[in-house]
């Protein structure tokens, strides 16, 4: 229950961050990946903000023992660099960069604009429903 | 504060959100134990992946997404949220991103913010890779006219 209320007040404030930033809007991020159009670095600036808690909380990390609200760290390995990811990272840019959003946005959009962001969700969980068919 | 440069960017509201955000994935980290990547955590709430994070806390985060993003609208009066005027890139965008956050195991919040503050060479190569993929997927779309 504590684990849940945690889960539920970071992903508020995750989606809060999203919202704030202009990161829900996904004309906004599409104008960061438009380098000849009128460029928006915006996304830079909060993917620098967010990097400074991170920074901080990776640190932090190596002196606990186990976590505050949990049994252990569960993290996963940081060296595989195989043709899984490469692919892997080439479709999603490609779909971040047709529709300006990723699944954060995408999520935090359907309470601010419902239908559009439906239509993302439903094929997002449709291309992630075909990647464990196909794997 | 604006960039004269760059008169539509929101720098301090980027950094601010940024700030939010990077709060949000050390509480996941330090709290949980668990890495704050939405594609994962959204595939987990919803059961397409069946390892990994407790469903519970899945699905907890899952939903905090949008109600953290009404509260935050509705405190501040309202936030933009400019989509493509068709559905075609919604669908043909979001399964692409689907499929490639899967097949990659991660997306912008899991190898960009987690990874890339924990200097994982997997996930700095993951984000340069979606970054240069989005870069010229855009530049693409503005040569044959869809921008």
């Amino acid at each position: 229950m504590r684990q849940m209320f945690v889960a539920l007040f970071a992903g508020s404030l995750f989606g809060a961050g999203l919202a704030f930033s202009g990161m829900a809007d996904p004309a906004r991020v599409q104008g960061f990946l438009d380098l000849f159009g009128q460029w928006d670095p915006t996304l830079a600036f909060v993917m620098g903000g967010a990097m400074i808690p991170m920074a901080l909380a990776w640190i932090i990390q190596k002196r606990l023992s186990r976590p505050f609200a949990a049994k252990d760290f569960s993290l996963p390995g940081t060296s595989l660099i195989d043709r899984k990811l490469t692919l892997g990272a080439i479709l999603f840019g490609a779909g971040w960069g047709i529709s300006g959003l990723c699944p954060g946005p995408g999520l935090a959009d359907l309470a601010i604009n419902p239908l559009p962001a439906l239509a993302f969700v439903a094929a997002l969980f449709a291309g992630m429903i075909a990647h464990r068919a196909t794997s | 504060m604006t960039l004269s440069a760059f008169p539509h960017a929101m720098p301090l509201e980027g950094l601010i959100g940024g700030l939010m955000i990077g709060l949000a994935a050390a509480l996941m980290l330090l709290g949980l134990g668990r890495i704050a990547g939405v594609s994962g955590l959204a595939a987990r709430a919803t059961g397409i992946a069946n390892s990994g994070t407790p469903r519970s806390i899945a699905i907890a985060f899952v939903v905090g997404l949008p109600l953290g993003a009404f509260i935050l609208s509705a405190l501040i009066g309202g936030v933009e949220t400019r989509f493509p005027p068709s559905i075609i890139p919604l669908i043909i965008g979001g399964l692409l991103v689907g499929f490639g956050t899967r097949l990659g195991s991660g997306c912008t919040s899991g190898h960009g913010v987690c990874g890339m503050s924990r200097l994982s060479p997997r996930s700095l190569m993951a984000t340069a890779i979606f970054m240069a993929s989005g870069f010229i997927t855009v530049a693409l779309m503005r040569a044959g006219g869809l921008l």
